[in-house]
Parts: C-alpha cells; structure tokens; sequence
C-alpha cells in the first residue's frame, strides 16, 4: 500500500495532539509518523500524519479528524504535488580512516557532519524521505550507533495556500 | 428568601430589561453559571453536589426561583437523566457532578449519550487550579477520561472564559450530529468574579440546503427501484423528521424499517411500518433489507446489531444513504450513493423529485412474509413478555413515555410496545447500558412535566444496577411506573448461553432473594408482585393512579426467550424463530 500524508490544521491548543492521537487510538487507524508544528499563524498548529493504508481507512481517517472541534482543516497532500521533509540525525561508529570516506558519503547526499568525536560521528541530512532511506542504505555499510528522524513533515507546491480561511475559527 | 442582586435578576427577567441591567455587571464564576444556563434555556438540572461545586450549588440555591435541580442518588443516575431528558425533549440535557468521584461516575452516562448522539453537556467541578496537577484530593483529570466519549470537552483556565465555553459547549452539543461535551470548571474559577456579558440563547442556523446534484441522483436511483425499502434510525429523531420520512413512504409506498434508536417515529400499526431490523428484528425486516433492490439509509449507522454482516448487507441493492455526519458513509457498509446534510432538510427537498409509485407486487411479497412472520402465542397459563406489553400499552394511553433498561425486556419493549409517537420510547442503543432506566424515566419524568405516566421496563438484572435512584423518583414525587421483569436470571446473556454455550450457565442465575414490594416499600414508593396476568392488569390499572413511584414486578419464565434472533454476523440464513 501506497504512503499517504494527512495535513491536518488544529486550533493551537492544549490537549489538542491529545485529541488527534486519542481518535487515532480509538479507532485503530495506525500510523507511520507523526509531526507537530507551528505554521504562520501563531493560533494554528499543523499535524502531518503518514499513513500507509487503503482509501477507505483514509477516508475514514480525514473524516473522523474533521469532526474533531479543534480541526480547522484537513487534507490529503498527493505525493506529487507537495513538499515532503525529513530531518535524520545519524551517529556513526568513525575510526581515523573511516572519517573521510564518511565526510565522502555525507557530501553526495548533502549531509552535514555535526559532531565529531574520537570514535564516531554525527550526521545530520535534511531531505525527502526516500533520499533518507537511501543514505541509510549506504550508511548500513558502518555501524550505526544511534538513529533518529522526525517523521515527515509537508506542505503543498505551487501558490495554493491551504490555511488560507481556516473554516472553524 | 435571601438578599443579594440575583433576586433583582429574577425579578427582571422576562421583563427584557435583564439583558440590561446584566450587562458589564461583575459576577462570580457561580452566577455566570447559572446566567448562561438561564440563557441558553435550561430550567431543569441533574446532580449531585461536593467539594469542588459548593459555589455553583450556592447560586443554584439563589436561582432556584429559575433553576430546577434534581439531586440524584448517584451521579451516573443524574448522567442518565438528562439524558432521558434530552431524549424526551430534544433540548440539551444538563448534568452537574464535583470532582474526581462525582466525575467519574458520570462517564457511563456520558458514553451513553455519546453512542447515541445525544445533546448533553456535563460540568464537572475540579479542584482549584493551584492544584491542578498534584493529585490532590479527589481529584481527576476528566477532560483526558471523557476525551474519546465527547464531541469535546473543556477545563476552563480563566473566569473570564467561563461564559463563552458554557455557549460554545451548548452549541457543540445541538450542532450538526448531536452529542455530549463536557466542561471542568476548578474552584477557584466558581469564586474568581468577572464582568458579564448577556448573549442572546444560540439557535442553530438553518440547514444548508443540500447539493441538488446529489439529491437529484437520490431520486433517480429511488424512481427506478422496484424493491425499495427504508431504514431509518435515530437521525431521523433527532432532526425531528418524522413526516418527512412518512411523505417519502407514503408517496412512493416504499416499506420502511427502523433501528431500535427510531422505535416510535411511525405508528406500530402503519401499514408501510415493517418493524424492527436486525438481530432481534422481525424477519420480514431482515428479509426485505436481503431482498431490496434499493435501500434507502436515514440517519442510521449500519451498526453490528443491524448490518449483523457487512459484506452481505443489503446486498442486492443499491443503497442511498443519507445523513447528516459524513464519517458515517462507507464506514462500516459500501453505499453507492449519500446526499449529507439534515436529515429533515434533506428529505424535504427530495420529496418533490420523487415520483408516486405503488410497488404493488413488492408489497404484495412483504405482505407474504409478515403474514409467515415470528408471532408469539399467548398464553394463559403463564406471564408472556408481549401480553404484559400489550396491556401495558392499552392501560397506558398515548400520552406515555416508555423507558427501558438493557438485556431481553428492551428488545421484547420494542418489539411490542404499540409505539405512537417519537421521542416516547427511551433507550440506550449503542451503549447498551444496563442501569440506563431509571435515571432516564426520571428525566423524562421531569420532561414532562410529571404529567404523562412514565413507563420504566425493566429486568431483574438492569433494575439492580441503579435501582437505588427509587429515592429520587420518591423525593421528588415523580409518577415512575416501572415493570420489572424478573425472571430470575440475566436473560440475555442466559439466551446466549443456551444457544451458543450449550447451557453452561456461568454467573447468569445469582439466586438472588430480593423482594421487590418490600424494597419499594423501604425506599418510600409502593410495590406490587404478579404471577398471573389479570393479576398484573389489576396492578397497572391500580399504579396509574398513583402519585408517585410504583413498582410491579411480574414473574416470568428464565426461559422465555428473544425471538426471532440472528446471531452476531449472522444472515438472514441463520435467523432462529423458535
């Protein structure tokens, strides 16, 4: 089954990620990540969902999200037509001869090295999920000491602007 | 009476000066409370006081010229009568409870409302804000408990905020699919003053009008059937829609079916009516729905009880849903086509796209299989379920209000009772909560102004539950008529054991040695026991003319069953009529 992201505008509330994750819960939707952030306007908060699922929990999961009170908007981004981000950070296991063909790696995907101590490294790679995936495949080669990415988060291409009158407010 | 502002209030309100003189005055949390009650047109309040509430039942005490509290027994009886109320009226019902405890027991009656979308709104008192957060005493964090089982919910952080969350709490409650919301208001907020500002009540918008796209696309799909029935549910209650859904059978002579939420909305004996569907209802229902080349979905949820099997629901048709929450569509069935919107609205504007029809020969065959239906024998000899209704029905007029609990007595209640009217047959449908009754009689009691007779069916197992709140119906004189049918046993559950567990009867027969006249006796109601039908005839006729509480008990056989029953993802193919 095909990823899928959910763009969800909330209120900016306390308790309202409670809210979402609580639906979520409820109703057995299961979900890939999850990310939290603040958008142009201070009263409104962006939720980006990935899903991997059929069109019918989908669409389940865009309507049951819409009755929520907090809920000013809620919309499908289609892979295509959107801007999909990731942040990684990555802790490598580096000896002296193993740095430069980290720092070799890291430049062809644009990665920056963060930190550096006797015996490892740290990496951070801002980019698509796949280009991630992909630098974790080459990364696999060398061990891996430590590993975090936020989940994606998205916004549409183009002029569109989605929150542009958030319906409930 | 006491000294204070409210009584200038009182005294003018109605005049429409009130609005005036209120206007920037500076009120404790506790006055608005009661100001935006009286606003947004409460009269009559469900609780329980404590701690955390003792302000607000300090101003309760100044309004009492204009609120009505009703103090149950229990907070969950208090939960449960407004929501008898609500679904009496179709106003929102008001439940108020303190702290932690007092809380919590209010949540089944919240689910319960919930499940069945019902408008209520629950404030809970809270510990003063100071002390929110440390465990204090009874203290509980409600807004996370109630979460999953309302609209939404509120903890008011600011005096300041209180009356408008209270307005958007009873506007979250009536609009759109209606439900239960909460409000968790800490103590120090029902002390803290503020100035105040009256608003007028909040009346919902009028409907939209539904996309004529869609609606046309209904009509055609309806026009060409030849095998159309309706199923409606309790949507069609809540818009208030019952001549709407009677035009739209009448006029194409479609057969129309409900769900237990929308028991009473055309007359048990109009011919178009084919009864209850699903599990417990009648086979010509079931098999109509099985047969139908459309079915027409009204503010219904194709829920587990009714769509018993999804994937062989309805299954030759088309189905036409309409409803008013677009989550509904394709949720637990595949429809083929939905119109969103009020279901009133809705059926108004579609009423005019359809075209007259007879169905004769789809009427014909309906008639055929009413005809070779379940019917129950009576019997003299013993206490049968359906000629107790039947009497029931017959000594208790039109004007009553039924009620019931949960288990065999509440499907034989809408299987049986001769329902006339909607918003006349209380129960708890998508919850199934057992003790749901008697909290609800006395809403509707209240409802109603103590004027129709309140017909509370009970079983031996639900009555225990919550039997307790034979106090309240006592304290307040409230003319509760409850039948119980006391079989001995948990009924459902022991059907359920006969058919599926091979009789292995676990924790079904608790052998209990309850004597119910004497109990309504100690609580201060009256009681009756009847082993025989005209003996049972004697006593209603003798507890319609009784002021307050009545029980009768009726002595029924642990074996009389529910029938016909499809068991649980079931078909029409595994129905049991014996």
């Amino acid at each position: 089954m095909q990823r899928k992201v959910i763009s969800i505008l909330v209120q900016n509330h306390s308790g309202v990620l409670a809210r979402v994750s609580s639906l979520f819960g409820r109703r057995g939707f299961n979900i890939d990540s999850l990310t939290v952030s603040a958008t142009d306007k201070p009263d409104i908060s962006r939720i980006t969902v990935v899903v991997h699922d059929d069109e019918t929990v989908l669409e389940q999961i865009i309507k049951q999200t819409e009755r929520l009170e907090e809920t000013c908007q809620i919309f499908q981004l289609e892979n295509e037509k959107s801007l999909l981000r990731e942040l990684l950070l990555v802790r490598v296991a580096a000896n002296a001869h193993d740095r430069a063909e980290l720092h070799e790696i890291a430049d062809i995907y644009k990665a920056r090295i963060i930190d550096l101590a006797p015996a490892s490294m740290a990496i951070e790679l801002t980019g698509e999920p796949e280009k991630i995936d992909a630098f974790l495949a080459v990364l696999g080669h060398y061990q891996i000491l430590e590993l975090c990415r936020t989940g994606i988060t998205a916004m549409a291409r183009g002029d569109q602007k989605h929150h542009k009158q958030a319906t409930k407010l | 009476m006491r000294q204070g502002p409210f009584v200038l209030f009182s005294a003018w309100r109605g005049s429409g000066e009130q609005e005036r003189v209120l206007e920037g005055m500076k009120l404790t949390g506790s006055q608005i409370f009661a100001e935006v009650l009286i606003e947004q047109g409460v009269d009559v309040l469900f609780g329980y006081p404590g701690g955390a509430v003792l302000n607000i039942y300090d101003a309760l005490y100044q309004y009492q010229d204009k609120l009505t509290h009703i103090m149950t027994a229990h907070e969950q009886g208090a939960a449960h009568a407004a929501d008898g109320y609500a679904r009496a009226t179709g106003k929102t019902g008001v439940v108020l409870a303190t702290s932690g405890p007092g809380a919590t027991n209010l949540v089944t009656g919240i689910a319960t409302a919930y499940m069945d979308s019902i408008p209520m709104v629950a404030f809970t008192g809270n510990v003063g804000t100071s002390l929110i957060g440390k465990d204090s005493f009874q203290e509980v964090y409600i807004a996370g408990i109630t979460m999953p089982i309302t609209k939404h919910n509120y903890v008011v952080r600011r005096v300041e905020e209180l009356a408008d969350i209270m307005r958007s709490a009873f506007r979250i409650a009536q609009s759109g699919r209606k439900g239960p919301v909460l409000v968790d208001i800490p103590k120090d907020i029902t002390s803290a003053s503020c100035e105040f500002h009256p608003r007028p009540k909040w009346t919902p918008p009028s409907a939209d009008f539904p996309q004529a796209i869609a609606l046309a696309k209904a009509a055609e799909i309806i026009n060409e059937a030849k095998r159309p029935v309706i199923y409606f549910g309790g949507g069609v209650s809540a818009a208030e829609a019952g001549e709407e859904l009677r035009s739209l059978c009448e006029k194409a002579q479609i057969p129309a079916t409900y769900t237990l939420m929308a028991a009473g909305i055309l007359g048990y004996q109009e011919p178009l009516n084919l009864g209850l569907v699903g599990m417990h209802g009648c086979r010509t229902s079931n098999k109509a729905i099985d047969e139908a080349d459309v079915v027409i979905a009204i503010g219904t949820r194709f829920s587990d009880r009714v769509a018993l099997n999804t994937d062989r629901f309805a299954k030759r048709a088309t189905i036409v849903q309409i409803d008013i929450d677009p989550s509904e569509v394709n949720k637990n069935v595949k429809v083929g086509h939905w119109v969103i919107g009020d279901v009133k609205a809705v059926l108004r504007a579609l009423l005019p796209l359809i075209q007259p029809a007879d169905h004769a020969p789809w009427l014909a065959q309906i008639e055929e299989w009413k005809q070779n239906d379940y019917h129950p024998k009576d019997d003299d000899t013993t206490m049968k379920p359906h000629q107790i209704l039947d009497a029931v029905c017959k000594m208790a007029g039109s004007d009553a209000v039924y009620v019931t609990d949960v288990g065999q007595h509440q499907m034989w209640a809408a299987q049986y009772i001769h329902h006339l009217k909607p918003r006349c047959f209380l129960t708890s449908g998508g919850l199934g909560t057992m003790g749901f009754g008697y909290g609800a009689a006395i809403g509707a009691a209240m409802a109603t102004e103590r004027k129709k007779p309140i017909v509370m069916l009970t079983g031996d197992g639900s009555f225990h539950m919550n039997l307790n709140e034979a106090c309240t119906a006592v304290s307040y004189d409230l003319p509760i008529i409850t039948v119980i049918f006391n079989n001995q046993v948990l009924g459902m559950v022991r059907q359920w054991q006969t058919v599926f567990y091979e009789k292995r009867y676990s924790s079904t027969d608790p052998h209990r040695k309850t004597d119910f006249p004497k109990l309504a006796e100690a609580f201060g109601a009256q009681g009756r026991r009847c082993t025989s039908q005209p003996e049972f005839e004697q006593a209603f006729a003798w507890a319609l003319e009784q002021k307050g509480p009545v029980w009768i008990e009726c002595v029924i056989d642990k074996d009389e069953k529910v029938l016909p029953m499809i068991p649980a993802g079931g078909t029409l193919d595994d129905i049991m009529m014996s």
